[in-house]
């Protein structure tokens, strides 16, 4: 079936003339219409707008535009509920946006567009990208296509679930604690995390500036490659993005392990792993020995205190961030006699609880007599984990790791408590802190019910390249990319 | 583990969020039980330590200033809730 293909297959069948972008589109298309109403991906979806362009796409192929110069040419891919494309809506799955529609394309858009992509859709995220498991949405939950009464993971939960019930082809999403990572391993996806700097964010919805990156949503390593090659590279509209030269991040791929230095965190294999996550886990290292890597035990010793910094690192800057919904101008106003009450009420009635938790926890950390004592310190205990990813990285290539504790858990079981739903995040969350690069790829599944395993790997500051060619090689030599949830 | 001199209320109005007395309750426990677990990172040393803003090496990134398109007007005002004369139209500020 056309919806099943990955990326690759789907370029090359269009390149053959085998298929044409409209077929492509209209497969996603008739897949939305046999699925989502279970699965709950999909925000909105503009089909007139998404055919006009699968049409312009096989015009562009008819008249000898190729996939050399356009890589995602008629390629359908959708957009998490943060990227602004113009004319197009924008609510980061939250109230308080409205009506909200983008007066222009943003830089990965535009870099999408310009690669040929036909970008439709947006998918349901955790509102203004803070959650673990797209549960905190305006626009309700997004179910896990292996098991609907479980959650996608979050908060780019829309785009895993989407990739994984075969609705589009790929989807782009951000990442600010394991956003791409952890959906990707609930889902049997590939997700990945480029490096801080690595993508420009211009007209990306920010949550936490300086760990927010945008990445590819994909169903396998090659995807990935194509996918990361057509958004990255230095943009003079965002001022983090890095002046690093964007290499082909497909060349790199095949081949075995050989002389590959894979470090093993010993701080991330305690307790609280599931065994079953565990055994996959073992079972993946054992495999890329097998092909031919060293497998080196290293030390990340602050390990533990990632999570605490990063919930005072990150609500700080959203606190930041989101004091631009205020109901002057733009989305939706809470009317009242005074600007101040008028802040108050629109903030109230828009926002959605963990954006309120997180925006008043991030306002008091850096609020006067508590700057020094929550915000400072966590910033300093940023530079221990950036030291322990400096020193592991002296002696081994990549960092191999689960990507999650546990498997995908059941919508509502952590709703209620706020800190274990952070703490699930503790095997991602300090790459962000880091400012390095990761992918989680399926490594195998749990036995009943079936549920995907993810494995992390975590690359040098601008080493997507290794870490691609790592992640394919272990991808080529086993099953769990070839398994599509039934649905 | 609860922190103890947490308060909601002068925390939410710094953040210029109005709540509901039950969010103030429910907010106020929960917000207390995480501040309670970052005190964790009190455990570290981090006399010397250089805090750190962010991961790139890249400081004062400046550009030519020179004059470029920009959004015309309309556009910039076509998603606010209250407009009128080219401008966005807001409560009195002052008597």
């Amino acid at each position: 079936m056309l919806h099943e293909l990955t990326l690759s297959a789907l370029t090359a069948n269009l390149a053959a003339g085998k298929v044409s972008a409209r077929e492509a589109m209209q497969a996603c298309l008739d897949r939305i219409d046999a699925v989502d109403d279970r699965v709950n991906a999909f925000i909105s979806l503009d089909r007139d707008d998404a055919l006009g362009q699968a049409d312009a796409a096989d015009a562009a192929l008819a008249k000898g535009d190729t996939h050399a110069d356009k890589p995602l040419l008629g390629v359908p891919i959708s957009l998490k509920d943060l990227f602004c494309a113009k004319g197009q809506p924008v609510n980061c799955s939250s109230r308080i946006l409205g009506d909200f529609r983008s007066p222009y394309d943003g830089t990965v858009v535009r870099k999408l567009r310009d690669a040929g992509a036909v970008l439709f859709g947006r998918v349901n995220m955790d509102e203004f990208a803070m959650g673990s498991s797209t549960e905190n949405s305006a626009f309700g939950h997004s179910h896990n296509p292996w098991d609907l009464e479980r959650v996608p993971g979050g908060s780019s939960g829309g785009s895993a679930a989407a990739v994984a019930a075969q609705e589009c082809f790929a989807s782009i999403g951000t990442d600010t604690g394991g956003s791409l990572r952890q959906p990707a391993a609930l889902c049997g996806c590939v997700g990945l995390k480029p490096t801080y700097g690595r993508v420009s964010r211009y007209g990306v919805v920010a949550f936490a500036s300086s760990l927010d990156q945008v990445g590819p949503m994909a169903r396998d390593v090659r995807d990935s490659a194509v996918l990361l090659g057509a958004i990255a590279g230095q943009d003079p509209l965002d001022s983090t993005s890095v002046p690093v030269e964007v290499s082909d991040y497909t060349a790199v791929l095949g081949g075995d392990l050989k002389g590959v230095k894979l470090g093993l965190p010993t701080e991330y294999l305690t307790d609280g792993i599931d065994p079953e996550v565990r055994a996959a886990f073992d079972a993946a290292v054992k495999q890329c020995e097998v092909l031919g890597a060293e497998i080196h035990e290293v030390n990340m010793p602050h390990t533990e205190y990632g999570v605490a910094t990063y919930y005072i690192v990150a609500t700080a800057e959203a606190s930041a961030n989101l004091a631009r919904f205020d109901g002057i101008r733009y989305g939706e106003r809470v009317e009242g006699d005074d600007p101040f009450s008028l802040y108050c009420k629109t903030r109230g009635r828009g926002f959605g609880e963990e954006v309120k938790r997180r925006i008043i926890l991030g306002t008091y950390v850096l609020s006067s007599g508590y700057y020094d004592a929550y915000y400072l310190r966590a910033q300093k205990v940023r530079t221990l984990i950036k030291r322990d990813f400096e020193q592991a990285f002296e002696t081994v290539d990549v960092l191999i790791t689960p990507t999650m504790p546990i498997p995908a858990f059941k919508a509502g079981e952590k709703t209620d408590d706020p800190l274990q739903m952070y703490l699930s995040d503790i095997f991602t969350i300090s790459c962000n802190l880091a400012g390095t690069c990761g992918i989680s790829l399926p490594c195998g599944f749990t036995s009943e019910p079936k549920l995907p395993i993810g494995l992390q790997l975590l690359g040098k500051p601008f080493g997507e390249s290794k870490l691609l060619q790592i992640a394919h090689a272990y991808e080529q030599a086993t099953p769990w990319h070839n398994e599509r949830a039934a649905l | 583990m609860a922190e103890n001199d947490f308060d909601i209320r002068y925390a939410a109005n710094l953040a210029r969020i109005a709540l509901s007395p039950e969010e103030e309750a429910k907010f106020g426990i929960q917000l207390g039980d995480i501040l309670g677990y970052v005190k964790k990172l009190e455990e570290l040393d981090v006399d010397g330590i250089e805090p750190m803003a962010h991961a790139v090496p890249l400081a004062n990134v400046l550009r030519v200033d020179e004059v470029r398109p920009s959004l015309p007007r309309e556009t910039a005002l076509a998603n606010a809730p209250k407009q009128a004369n080219g401008l966005f139209i807001v409560p009195k500020i002052v008597e």
